[in-house]
């Protein structure tokens, strides 16, 4: 770790969990979570009130603790991070209000940055500097998408996403008709573990020859999932609970592996990186290594807790920013509850001329690779 | 500085007086203006945030999201310039500032809580207020604060409940912080910068999962 590398402190409330990290360019200094998961846990789901309102008791002790644990003095650092999209627009909120008041009290760069470029810059943290372009799968309770990142910080391009319902969100709502609890993500991967991934043939959404060759959608399985249950049900008979999780879950990583290894394929691109929470998966971790090495393609996956979302990733998109001497936010930077992945900050408007942006998506796709 | 009601409002106070101040009525964006409004309100007074010995923020009650900004962004000034954080009372600021105004007590202070409600407290005079503050329907207390002059902006809302409204109709840092500064001189405890909220989150759990077999 050079002592001349970037020292940035991340802050992310696009969701339930209350993260602040610390990095010093690529490498991971602190990374303090505060989840109000078990509030929402017997709600179902995530209520955005109830997340907000932790967000703003967790703040300022989160960020306290992440210096503790970096061992760092806020005076030292060399800027400020924050998700300022996309998210929960109440819970973004509270994270780019402190984010700005924390910048603006010590006399630091802002920067307002994108969730989902955040999730693939974290495995610099695991890995080391990303490859250009990289080719990542964002899965998770809120997204399901395949990017392709030319430049982290400045040209993320959506190839595919979800056109109903996000992975995380079908683990979920399967784990709710088998009255497995919330979140249902770590509960199927457990029981899939003892159960066998052939027993039921579930339904590969888009997955057809005239199908969207990178989009999602796994509203059709999860129905389908359901109605197999209450067939099970109906008919009075037991529901092998294992083998229905097993299942549904190779169904569901069986599309996600089959698509971004066609697009790395497509996009001659030699490696994939698969981030967000849905990346903790043990057999999307697997299957993605299997079809990865048959490819000839390396997989960076980052550890469990670095999928999820945390601090940690957004400050190694804002040391990113800060490395490659990307323009910093303004203090009128605010949450965009639906900022596009083609953003992957938010510059301030105050000395740019506005064009400054879209050249950098003109540049020819042939120019990346050669 | 107070975001729990309409306005975006700062003022930077010497503990005698009101050096700067501004005040912006928007009420979709707290999160825009207030830190350009602390930026604009210290440079008015030709100084640094460094300066700073002490932040005051309206506690509330206010619409959530608006009130959240005021209170993240004092606990996080106070967190990084290591000072201390007092909470005041939104609905105490407005009395106070009506009080400065000439009016006499008794009186009540309503402000929009939304929903067709309004949050409200009663007060002895301008500096005293009289119970906790409510979040109610207009019209399930017009009886009990017949023939007292209603302030704030829930007043003006409801004439038919509340006849006798008066300004001003949100909040000022400026009487705020001269509250604060008061009171502190006097030796009195202010509040812990902690929203107040009155109602509980919307949410319900969920009965079961919705069953997908077509009848
Ligand atoms: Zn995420």
């Amino acid at each position: 770790m050079a002592a001349d590398e970037p020292l940035v402190l991340g802050i992310e409330t696009s969701c339930d969990e209350t993260g602040v990290g610390i990095v010093r360019g690529t490498t991971l200094l602190a990374d303090a979570v505060a989840s109000s998961v078990d509030t929402h846990a017997r709600f179902g789901g995530v209520v955005p009130e109830i997340a907000s309102r932790a967000h703003l008791e967790a703040m300022v002790p989160t960020i306290e603790r992440a210096l503790k644990e970096a061992g760092v003095s806020a005076r030292d650092l060399d800027g400020i991070a924050v998700t300022s999209g996309p998210g929960l627009a109440g819970a973004l909120l509270v994270g780019v209000s402190a984010a700005k008041a924390y910048a603006y009290a010590l006399g630091k760069p802002l920067y307002g940055v994108n969730h989902l470029a955040s999730h693939i810059c974290v495995d610099q943290l695991e890995h080391g500097p990303l490859p250009e372009p990289t080719m990542a799968l964002l899965v998770s309770g809120g997204h399901s998408s395949l990017l392709l990142a030319p430049d982290i910080t400045a040209d993320v391009r959506p190839l595919g996403a979800t056109i109903d319902d996000a992975a995380g969100e079908a683990f979920d709502k399967i784990a709710r008709v088998l009255d497995l609890g919330f979140p249902g993500g770590p509960v199927i991967d457990r029981l899939a573990r003892e159960g066998d991934p052939k027993a039921i043939a579930f339904p590969r959404g888009l997955t057809g020859p005239r199908d969207a060759p990178y989009d999602f959608s796994f509203s059709g399985l999860k129905t389908s999932v359901a109605r197999w249950i209450e067939a099970k049900r109906a008919a009075g008979e037991e529901v092998p609970v294992r083998d229905v999780a097993a299942s549904f879950q190779e169904a569901v990583v069986d599309v996600l592996t089959r698509k971004a290894v066609r697009a790395c394929k497509d996009e001659g691109v030699d490696h994939l990186m698969i981030g967000g929470g849905v990346a903790a998966n043990s057999r999307l971790r697997a299957l993605a290594q299997e079809r990865c090495e048959r490819a000839g393609i390396r997989l960076r996956v980052p550890r469990p807790k670095l999928c999820t979302d945390n601090g940690a990733m957004v400050a190694a998109l804002g040391a990113e920013m800060v490395a490659r001497n990307r323009l910093p936010s303004d203090l009128e930077l605010s949450a965009d509850s639906s900022l596009p992945v083609t953003e992957p900050h938010v510059p301030g408007t105050a000395h740019t001329h506005a064009h400054d942006h879209d050249h950098v998506h003109e540049i020819s796709k042939d120019n990346l690779y050669s | 500085m107070d975001t729990a009601t309409p306005a975006v409002t700062v003022a930077l106070h010497d503990g005698t007086s009101v050096i700067a101040s501004s005040g912006q009525v928007d009420a979709r964006r707290h999160g825009e203006l207030l830190l350009p409004a602390v930026d604009r309100v210290l440079a008015e007074a030709g100084t640094k945030i460094d300066a700073v010995t002490g932040v005051v923020v309206g506690v509330g009650p206010g619409p959530y999201t608006g009130l959240r900004v005021g209170l993240v962004t004092a606990a996080t000034f106070g967190s990084a310039l290591s000072v201390p954080v007092h909470g005041v009372c939104t609905l105490d600021g407005i009395a106070y500032a009506a009080g400065r105004d000439g009016l006499e007590g008794p009186f009540v202070v309503a402000t929009d809580a939304r929903r067709k409600e309004v949050y409200w407290a009663r007060y002895e005079d301008a500096r005293t207020r009289t119970g906790e503050p409510a979040v109610d329907r207009p019209a399930d207390i017009a009886q009990a604060v017949a023939g007292l002059p209603v302030v704030g902006a829930g007043a003006v809302l409801y004439p038919e409940s509340f006849p006798d409204a008066r300004g001003p109709e949100h909040v000022s840092a400026g009487a705020l912080a001269a509250l604060a500064a008061e009171r502190l001189a006097a030796g009195q405890e202010l509040l812990e910068p902690r929203p107040l909220y009155l109602r509980r989150p919307d949410a319900q759990v969920p009965k079961n999962y919705k069953v997908v077999t077509p009848k």
